[in-house]
């Protein structure tokens, strides 16, 4: 089978790997890099539950050939965390709204709501709403995801305002 | 769902990449930008080519400029880029009010413009605006470069006027010099972020008086491909707010609807009529502010 | 049964704000799903699906598919129907045959006809399009309304018809009763082909070893009896089966029962020797997955007085569960627990009818049936209101039981435990401002657009028990429906439980850890939950039926009593007092009236472990209780009127949405949801919540978006997500809930089921509302999904 050479840029740590071109970027971090954090769902661009962080912007993971990755910055849930291994601010939020149930769509959750805090520090719910519209959660009716999303945001102003 | 396999290439020029595509033999060769179109036909084996010539990295196939007269996109630009640029919400805001349509945060990142339309999905939002605007599509082979207008390009459902040898690398939208002009874009979708089941785009021109001086108007979801509405356009004409209802039966003599899983046919016949209406109060309003 | 307390006490970390156990290691990434495990040296499996709804078989050539590189195996359905007995029918059904590969017949697109074994599931998909299939097509039987008298093409010929299940049952004075009413009214209701879709498919890893004789199994499973199922279909003994318990299940809500999926993966590493590994991919999902849910099509009539009393109702229930039944055709079954909905029905008649199909199968969906049943009854309420002229929610106030009327029992025997429905209604009333809505409802439709304000009632039915099934099946004489935990402090003192099935998002540790934390007055963040597998296993019926809080809850509650009283007794023995004389509080043994007599947790645990001397005599060692909990008030078979008391505790919900359409489209926005519930004691609040309005999420699916739509020759035209429409945080809107506790008798802490209700609500308030949308121009329309196109239709008919 026809294999190629790369390196890959993912939480920071490159890796070099020999993949046939056709191997999803989904499929390369989950079997290869063993990051099962990022999950899949569709397979065809629909869910949401692989989206990762190509570079700074959220991306769905199963769209995107791992090969066409190398040279970029690959950010997934295991990225998120803080640098000691703590939960995040999101994460922690995620929790302790109780986010999710299931918790299979929660990495692709995270990652869209961190992108829209990164662009948006005071989101309306419209505007999470928005952001959170290509992933797609059958347990939660959306809700509680959102409170996590404002109670982040809300946060996040109350402590660059603290200094 | 996993594609069948393919060779890989990633190529740094325009130069290259018509290099390539003109050498395929007889092996399938296709451009890969966004992949948001290319990628689920493969994993869904609806499309196994032999090779896939990623133009991520060539600079020059994106970015959008003004040159007065129109604005040009390169085919690599990305739908999120498009959907931040001041240039299109300023020079092309019918062009601003369709990408606000076009899926999520995560496909806009990756999808291009070039892609949308190539792909040529009878409902996307950026072909049917650019197909309004009369937009001029440049395409490279290693033969030269044709300029070839966007109407007429597309053929059937998923299929357009592209040769195999051809890259498109750059799109140019027309910019209205009129004094007032206005846009609307109205679509409905079963979700919002789904592909249209029927989507309507307009722009015109009034003169003083609040006549229509010009328009340009599309549709997409009606047709299997989308559609610009010449008659329609003609007929708008002298016409102002109050005074297009008799004419947009025309509407029905230039779509060709059909029945699917998400709409059937007298659906989308009957709704295109409504939206091409909203679109053009729209237009009409917002020019006339 | 385990005494409730006669009022709510203060509860130290029951229905208090929590965060869960769970929830950590999903934000984390740490999750551990089935596509998570690693077994060294586990092979692919891909699918080759039939493209035919009916077709035989002729031949399969493998040759070509075998001879690519990586590729290990190729199994048709000849070699696994020979191996293998056929899986296990709810229905006594000797006839219909089902095994995971088709044996000489395809019966719908999709039917899995081979599997291909590989290095990895690239190169097993490669391989499976190399099989070459010959088939002889033949027409398809699509349309169930036809199975039952006309001559269609027989999906199981040797079955002889495609009507698998009809039977009336009548309960009460039904004639006598209509003939006592002034009034009737008839229709139909229809519940269109959907399901719950979780956004993880289903996937099995199977490892079978061969000098230790045991087939381990991670799955992302959620279902009954599922190693008694894999035993049988691969005739080997259960305690060869351990079912890997720790597996996070990516969503369920009823349909992860891939039990065809896990005996192809089990033949599959026992026959080749090493493990093997099958992920459903998203078209192996939607079309082959068997995991479709109710089709069903209702006709109703009710009689009722001139108040809108209703006093008797007929209803017809026709289902279509596909090609293979399964359990499926007993979803018409467990409706019978509360048949007449929330409302005081003295009578009867009940037909259902299931049939078989050229479609992929049903599963069970969660409610098990109940959400079609109570967008029909819902459907009848509507119209009895529009019949008289009545004010819709006033002709379900004098319809519901009420308060002082617990325990109440319905004709088909169900003993609604308790509730104060009058109550839940009048809350959501208030809380939603009816009277704002109904009056921004009239503001948008005097600028031109449609607007409608919807109500629905719903009981939710919680706990389990199937007897139902003796009533389709007396071969299923099967009157238990329990739970189990087992509970162990170490010598240290800390806390350990185990209960032994999956979780698919209900958050059981932290039910679990809660109600023994409050139970013994302990931290329930230092209590470990642990899910044993099946050869550890305590009896378990599996996570369905909104049973694990009133079950496991209870049993729980049992075991913690149980530790709670030995440590009294090893306390009353070293202090020298009677049992009785001793309190505990905080952790502290403390001798009645004399605080400096006391022994602390740690002492206990210390003395129970390792101070034999210190035990009372004849008394356990170690501090452990296991506790297996029997359904409350189950357990009895049917009497001669075929009454049974089926599930136990009932819980209650009203919803109110306000939705708006847009006339030229059709199409539906939901602006506003409201629900009341009250489903006992809240064990976690935010777990209850999220679950409700989960529910109503899915429900405003099944309402508005799903359905696995078929073309007349038996073709699937939504086996993506394209064109199965799950509903995004666009289309759900933000949703008020309102809450009312009525703790039920019938468990340890007055806990119900919360799982189900926010779904078997949602679908008949939606419909609701845009009927009252669309009463202007009397349009009614009871098919769901009721779409845009459908709604534009008809307003085209109405106005043109």
């Amino acid at each position: 089978m026809k294999q190629v050479e790369v390196t890959l840029n993912v939480n920071g740590k490159d890796t070099t790997l020999t993949i046939p071109p056709r191997m999803t970027l989904v499929d390369c971090l989950r079997d290869e890099l063993r990051l099962t954090g990022t999950h899949v769902g569709c397979e065809h661009g629909i869910c949401g539950a692989c989206s990762v962080f190509l570079d700074d912007e959220p991306i769905r993971s199963c769209l995107m050939f791992a090969v066409q990755a190398a040279g970029h910055r690959i950010t997934t849930v295991e990225g998120l965390l803080n640098e000691d291994g703590s939960l995040s601010d999101l994460q922690d939020s995620f929790w302790e709204c109780h986010a999710m149930q299931c918790g299979y769509c929660t990495p692709g959750m995270l990652v869209a709501s961190e992108s829209l805090l990164a662009e948006n520090p005071d989101p309306s719910e419209d505007d999470i709403r928005e952001a959170i519209s290509g992933n797609l959660c059958r347990c939660t009716g959306y809700q509680q995801i959102v409170e996590a999303v404002q109670m982040t945001a809300k946060r996040r102003r109350e402590g660059a305002a603290n200094g | 769902m996993k594609a069948a396999a393919f060779d890989y290439v990633r190529a740094s020029s325009v130069d290259e990449i018509c290099r390539l595509l003109a050498d395929a033999g007889d092996e399938e060769r296709k451009i890969i930008a966004g992949g948001q179109t290319l990628v689920p036909l493969m994993a869904m084996r609806m499309a196994r080519p032999d090779m896939l010539i990623d133009i991520n990295d060539v600079a020059e196939l994106a970015g959008i400029n003004d040159h007065g007269d129109h604005v040009s996109f390169g085919a690599g630009t990305r739908q999120r880029a498009i959907e931040r640029s001041d240039i299109v919400s300023d020079r092309l805001p019918l062009v601003a009010k369709a990408v606000r349509n076009v899926g999520h945060q995560q496909t806009r990142n990756r999808g291009t413009i070039g892609g949308s339309i190539v792909h040529g999905d009878p409902s996307a939002e950026l072909p049917m605006a650019a197909l309004a605007l009369e937009a001029t599509m440049i395409l490279r082979a290693v033969s030269g470069e044709t300029e070839m207008p966007i109407d007429g390009f597309f053929e059937a459902a998923m299929v357009t006027n592209i040769e195999p040898e051809q890259l498109l690398t750059e799109i140019r939208i027309p910019v209205w010099q009129d004094a007032r002009i206005g846009t609307g874009f109205h679509e409905t979708s079963s979700r919002q972020g789904d592909f249209a089941i029927v989507a309507a785009a307009a722009q015109v021109a009034l003169a003083e008086d609040g006549k229509v001086t010009r328009a340009a108007i599309s549709v997409g979801g009606a047709a299997p491909s989308p559609v610009k509405l010449h008659g329609l356009e003609a007929a708008l004409i002298g016409k102002s707010a109050d005074g297009f209802q008799d004419i947009i039966a025309l509407v029905d003599e230039e779509i060709d609807a059909e029945t699917d899983v998400h709409a059937t046919a007298e659906y989308r016949r009957r709704v295109t009529r409504k939206l091409v209406s909203r679109a053009i109060d729209d237009a009409i309003a917002e020019a006339g502010k | 049964m385990v005494d409730a307390p006669a009022n709510l006490p203060n509860y130290r970390y029951v229905s208090r704000k929590r965060r869960t156990k769970e929830d950590r290691r999903f934000v984390s990434g740490r999750g551990k799903f089935v596509a998570d495990v690693e077994v060294p040296g586990m092979k692919h499996v891909a699918i080759l699906p039939s493209p035919h709804a009916r077709a035989n078989i002729i031949s399969i050539d493998t040759s070509a598919a075998l001879a690519l590189p990586g590729v290990h195996y190729v199994l048709t359905g000849d070699e696994l129907g020979e191996a293998t007995s056929s899986l296990f029918h709810g229905l006594d059904l000797p006839n219909v045959i089902w095994h995971p590969l088709a044996v000489g017949m395809t019966r719908y697109a999709g039917e899995w006809v081979a599997a291909v074994v590989a290095d990895s599931r690239y190169i097993a998909e490669d391989a499976a399009e190399l099989i070459e299939v010959e088939y002889e097509s033949l027409p398809a039987a699509v349309d169930s309304e036809k199975m039952i008298d006309e001559d269609q093409p027989l999906v199981h010929p040797a079955h002889g018809t495609n009507v698998l299940f009809r039977k009336t049952w009548e309960w009460g004075p039904v004639a006598d009763d209509f003939a006592s009413m002034p009034n009737t009214v008839s229709y139909r209701a229809r519940w269109g082909r959907s399901s719950t879709v979780p956004i993880e498919t289903f996937g099995v890893v199977a490892k079978w070893d061969d000098v230790n004789e045991i087939m381990d199994v991670w799955a992302s499973i959620q279902m009954p009896q599922y190693q008694d199922q894999i035993a049988a279909a691969l005739r080997i003994p259960m305690n060869q089966v351990r079912v890997h318990n720790d597996v996070d299940v990516g969503g369920s809500y009823g349909v992860k029962r891939g039990i065809k999926h896990t005996v192809l993966v089990t033949y599959l590493t026992k026959k080749l020797g090493f493990p093997v590994r099958f992920i459903e991919d998203r078209l192996d999902n939607m079309s082959g997955g068997d995991a479709h849910g109710p089709d069903r099509i209702f006709d109703i009539t009710m009689a009722f007085d001139d108040e809108g009393v209703i006093k008797s109702m007929k209803i017809r229930a026709l289902d279509d569960v596909g090609a293979y039944p399964g359990r499926a055709p007993l979803q018409l079954g467990k409706p019978m627990t509360a048949l007449c909905g929330p409302y005081r029905i003295n009578s009867i008649e009940y037909e259902a009818i299931s049939v078989t199909s050229n479609k992929t199968g049903q599963v069970p969906v969660r409610g098990f049936g109940q959400s079609p049943t109570n967008f029909a009854i819902e459907t009848g309420l509507e119209r009895v209101a529009k019949h008289l002229g009545l004010d819709r929610i006033e002709v379900r106030a004098r319809n519901l039981v009420r308060k002082d009327e617990f325990p109440w029992k319905i004709p088909p025997g169900s003993i609604y435990d308790s509730g104060d429905f009058h109550a839940v209604l009048d809350g959501i009333i208030k809380t939603s401002n009816w009277d704002d809505l109904v009056a921004r409802r009239d503001a948008l439709r005097a600028k031109g657009r449609l607007a409608g304000v919807g109500i629905a009632t719903c009981l939710e039915p919680g706990g389990g028990n199937n007897i139902f099934e003796f009533l389709f099946n007396p071969k299923l004489e099967i009157t238990t429906f329990v739970e189990s935990v087992l509970m162990k402090v170490e010598p240290t003192g800390a806390i350990t439980a185990v209960m032994c099935t999956t979780t698919s998002g209900q958050g059981h540790e932290t039910l679990v850890s809660t109600i023994a934390g409050e139970e013994l007055e302990r931290d329930p963040d230092t209590i470990r939950v642990l899910h044993g597998d099946s050869l550890e296993a305590l009896p378990t019926r599996s996570p369905v039926a909104s049973r694990m809080a009133i079950v496991l809850g209870t049993a729980t509650s049992k075991a913690a009593r149980d530790i709670k009283s030995k440590m009294i007794t090893i306390a009353a023995h070293d202090l020298g007092v009677e049992k009785d004389q001793i309190e505990y509080a905080d952790g502290e043994f403390t001798v009645r009236g004399n605080p400096a007599s006391k022994l602390t947790w740690a002492e206990i645990c210390h003395i129970a472990h390792k101070q034999f001397h210190r035990m009372p005599p004849g008394h356990e060692l170690g501090l452990q209780a296991y506790a297996v909990q029997q359904v409350p008030g189950a357990g009895g078979l049917p009497d001669e009127n075929n009454e049974v008391p089926l599930y136990p505790c009932f819980s209650f919900q009203a919803h109110v949405p306000l939705v708006e359409i847009d006339p030229d489209t059709g199409k539906v926005k939901v602006h506003d949801y409201f629900i009341g519930h009250d489903c006992g004691t809240a064990i976690n609040p935010d777990i209850v919540r999220g679950m409700i309005i989960g529910g109503v999420a899915h429900g405003i699916g099944a309402a508005l978006y799903e359905k696995f739509e078929y073309d007349a020759d038996g073709q699937l035209l939504a086996g993506t997500f394209v064109d199965y429409l799950l509903p995004s945080a666009h289309e759900i809107p933000p949703v008020v809930d309102s809450e009312h506790c009525t703790p039920s008798p019938l468990t340890s802490l007055g806990q119900k089921g919360s799982g189900e209700g926010g779904y078997l609500g949602a679908p008949a308030a939606i419909a609701s509302a845009v009927n009252d949308a669309l009463a202007p121009f009397d349009i009614e329309i009871n098919e769901l999904p009721i779409r845009a196109r459908d709604i534009e239709a008809a307003l085209y008919e109405k106005t043109r």
